[in-house]
């Protein structure tokens, strides 16, 4: 098995799979251990929002695995169900795997019904079966797959078990020339059905699908089948059978909607299957863990409380153990750059390794720990099924600003990165609740953003309240964001509510490895950024503050610096042609330009330069006030770090308004990007700019006057 | 007439009707909510505006305005 061998040449054992099931049956999961490959698996509906495609090899067949957004039924109401749907409705593949919870048979074969009836090969993977097995639900595979007339066959994607055999049904199926999957509706649709079959039959109707697909569909009332018929010779006479037929159908279920009508066949199917391959030893009515759980933390008064402090906490380990290494990686990069430094003869080239790149790199290194710890929380909040709790408890207090309770997941996605948050708004289904969400995802502080809180609460808090600053923030973002919420809801994105109809999964015990797995690759992204992004934009924010070279000014200041005597007048000297070489250079003078528009809010020119460095990344708000402050003003000796420059040469007040823009601003260009994407065209972007450029100018400028009166 | 918001926590209903409309109620039905199907009422949220109910094995949050549409008996 590889996943390296990406180039997969078309040759005739080459087995396309799409692989298809209900939200959070374990989907990715089996993905990931048949392939090895390592695609994010969460415990909520819809991780996957988009078809994924894995390759791999196995005895001789080429796979290409892939892997569709989890769907309830085979309908198009939700963005993923219509990314499905269209794949298994338009595409070219040989077969699908259809992946059952095993715990849950009875609602996932609802799906599976649905399946059966597209004249597709069908293989059926009943997941879980590991946790099946603990509850004491034994399924009779082999009965199960006889009665359907498609293979059945026991796998658990945790434990790997199974998942050969799995393949060996694909294989097996694949090479199988056709197979009819045996599903009974009741007698009276039967009986519609083959009256339907006999008249195709009867004028030998030539169709890639069987006779009996047709009538199936027509009965269901499927537009595509439909407007094939439609064009046909024969759609005359088969009209006044169908309405008829219809009609029966609707006696026979007392209901006027034949959708329904036929869901209600497919369940009494889907209860007569399990009812024969289905045995539960010892079934006791006793409150399942889930429930006892559920009583505690979907509280109706504790509920909200708990899941506040929870937050509470994760903000206080992020700053609490994350500033443990801190010190250790700071006092590691300063030591790397004197050492760096002091190999490199050339003035220019060493201020540019040390000065930019290294202080700039260092400065966003500073923070794994706390970036580590954040994803953490955020990887456990996702796979323990706790999130969905979390949009119960959340639905009715969002939805009084507008927002649906599903938002929440997006929303505190983008706690650790706007780029998926932006992607996982797909699970709404209304394009206004999205494009809602879309907009104040920005107001959830993304992990990049934590940088310069961390070093702002550092620089002007102790480290006791430095937590609870950090908690504060983050918390009156989201405030923030709810209420811009809701000023859009009642402007921009009038409408109708989104129903609420959402899965509340079994809570699962994260898997260790999992957890590892993305928190690995998410802190690998930010080193990575930080390597090649960070680095970029530091050389270049260096070379903006040391060029142009101003010789004259050098040189006069040289020649005071020769004529005093005391120690103390060289260092202030110094010091002071640093700052003015920094105010001549480019950076200054973008810097200088712009101060004005940031004067009302407190800003220098250096924080103003930092937050239009900003709107490449917030990682570089830090790398470029690392550079900043390196290269000028810090008069301390004793006091190099940059929490400590920052808390010398910025004032509080503007230090709070600082924050706010970092707050609230455009999150970085790559989510810029996402946004436009996901939100559908460009015009949406100008409005996100505009927006929250507006939003955070007068938020800042409201927090620097009220703090400026306070303190 | 009930519906499923009127029922209080711990009660078990079965389905009569779905009021909802045709996208709402798809989205029911895939949900395993239809006719005859069996209902517990699990929790309510805050205010009663969201609650969770139980189907088969499948636990389901809906917002009280959804729940309005499911005409429900008790049994």
């Amino acid at each position: 098995m590889n996943t390296d061998t990406k180039s997969c040449p078309i040759i005739a054992n080459h087995i396309k799979v799409a692989l298809v099931g209900q939200p959070n049956v374990g989907k990715s999961m089996l993905i990931n251990s048949v392939s090895n490959s390592h695609l994010h698996v969460g415990n909520f509906s819809g991780v996957t929002v988009d078809k994924t495609e894995v390759l791999f090899d196995y005895k001789d067949y080429h796979f290409t695995v892939v892997d569709l957004p989890g769907t309830y039924a085979f309908t198009d109401y939700t963005i993923e169900e219509r990314v499905t749907h269209d794949y298994l409705c338009a595409e070219e593949y040989d077969i699908i795997i259809n992946v059952l919870d095993s715990t849950n048979l009875e609602k996932n074969l609802q799906l599976t019904s649905e399946l059966l009836t597209m004249s597709k090969k069908v293989v059926l993977a009943l997941n879980m079966s590991d946790e099946a097995q603990k509850e004491n639900i034994l399924i009779d595979a082999e009965y199960m797959s006889e009665l359907l007339g498609v293979p059945c066959v026991k796998v658990s994607a945790a434990t790997k078990e199974g998942i050969e055999e799995l393949i060996d049904a694909v294989v097996v199926q694949h090479e199988n020339d056709s197979v009819t999957p045996k599903l009974v509706f009741s007698e009276p649709v039967e009986e519609e059905i083959a009256q339907i079959v006999w008249y195709l039959d009867k004028h030998k109707y030539s169709a890639v699908n069987t006779h009996r697909n047709i009538a199936i569909n027509l009965l269901k009332n499927n537009k595509k089948t439909y407007a094939k018929l439609h064009d046909e010779p024969i759609w005359i006479e088969l009209q006044p059978i169908l309405i008829e037929a219809s009609r029966h159908i609707e006696l026979h279920h007392d209901s006027d909607d034949i959708k329904e009508s036929f869901a209600e066949e497919y369940a009494s199917f889907n209860r007569g299957i399990v009812a024969e391959v289905v045995k539960q030893k010892n079934i006791v009515e006793n409150k399942t863990i889930t429930e006892r759980i559920d009583t505690v933390l979907i509280h109706p008064i504790l509920g909200i409380p708990i899941f506040l402090f929870f937050m509470w906490g994760l903000f206080q380990l992020t700053f609490e153990i994350g500033a443990i290494p801190m010190d250790y990686i700071d006092m590691f990069f300063g030591w790397f750059g004197d050492t760096i430094g002091s190999t490199i003869a050339n003035d220019d080239i060493r201020s540019l390794i040390v000065d930019g790149i290294i202080s700039g790199v260092g400065a966003v290194v500073l923070f794994v720990p706390n970036i580590i710890i954040l994803f953490i929380g955020i990887a456990l909040l996702e796979s323990t099924g706790y999130m969905s709790r979390v949009a119960f408890l959340l639905d009715g207090f969002f939805h009084k600003f507008g927002l649906h309770g599903q938002s929440f997941i997006p929303l505190v996605t983008g706690f650790g990165c706007s780029i998926p948050a932006y992607m996982s708004a797909r699970i709404l289904k209304n394009d206004r609740d999205r494009l809602l969400t879309l907009f104040i995802i920005g107001f959830m502080s993304c992990g990049a953003r934590l940088p310069v809180y961390v070093l702002f609460a550092g620089a002007f808090f102790s480290p006791e309240m430095a937590g609870n600053i950090l908690f504060i923030i983050y918390i009156s973002g989201a405030m923030l964001g709810l209420l811009a919420a809701k000023v859009l809801k009642l402007t921009a994105f009038k409408g109708v509510d989104e129903p609420f109809v959402m899965e509340m999964p079994k809570y699962r015990l994260p898997s260790v490895k999992l957890i590892w797995h993305t928190v690995l690759t998410k802190t690998m992204m930010y080193l990575k950024k930080a390597g090649t992004f960070i680095a970029a934009a530091s050389m270049l924010v260096w070379f903006l503050s040391n060029y142009p070279h101003n010789t004259i000014l050098e040189e006069s200041y040289s020649a005071k610096i020769e004529a005093t005597q005391s120690e103390i007048e060289k260092n202030v000297l110094q010091n002071r042609l640093d700052e003015v070489l920094l105010e001549q250079s480019y950076l200054g003078t973008i810097g200088k330009f712009s101060e004005p528009i940031f004067a009302p809010l407190g800003f220098d020119w250096k924080m103003s330069v930092a937050l239009q460095t900003g709107l490449a990344a917030k990682e570089v708000v830090v790398s470029t006030l690392g550079v900043l402050y390196s290269l000028g003003g810090d008069v301390d000796e004793d006091n190099n770090s940059l929490m400590g420059a920052i808390s010398k040469n910025i004032s509080f007040a503007s230090a709070v308004a600082f924050i706010v823009v970092i707050m609230i601003y455009l999150p970085c260009l790559a989510a810029s990007v996402v946004f436009t994407r996901e939100a559908g065209h460009i015009k949406y972007f100008f409005y996100l700019f505009f927006f929250t450029s507006v939003v955070a100018y007068v938020m800042a400028f409201i927090a620097y006057n009220v703090t400026l009166l306070i303190v | 007439m009930k519906t499923l918001i009127d029922c209080d926590r711990a009660c078990k209903v079965k389905v009569l009707k779905l009021n909802a409309k045709d996208d709402l109620k798809q989205r029911l039905i895939s949900f395993g909510i239809m006719k005859e199907t069996i209902i517990e009422v699990l929790e309510h949220a805050p205010a009663k505006s969201t609650i969770e109910i139980k189907v088969g094995k499948m636990r389901i949050a809906l917002r009280a305005q959804e729940a309005e549409l499911i005409e429900v008996q008790k049994i």
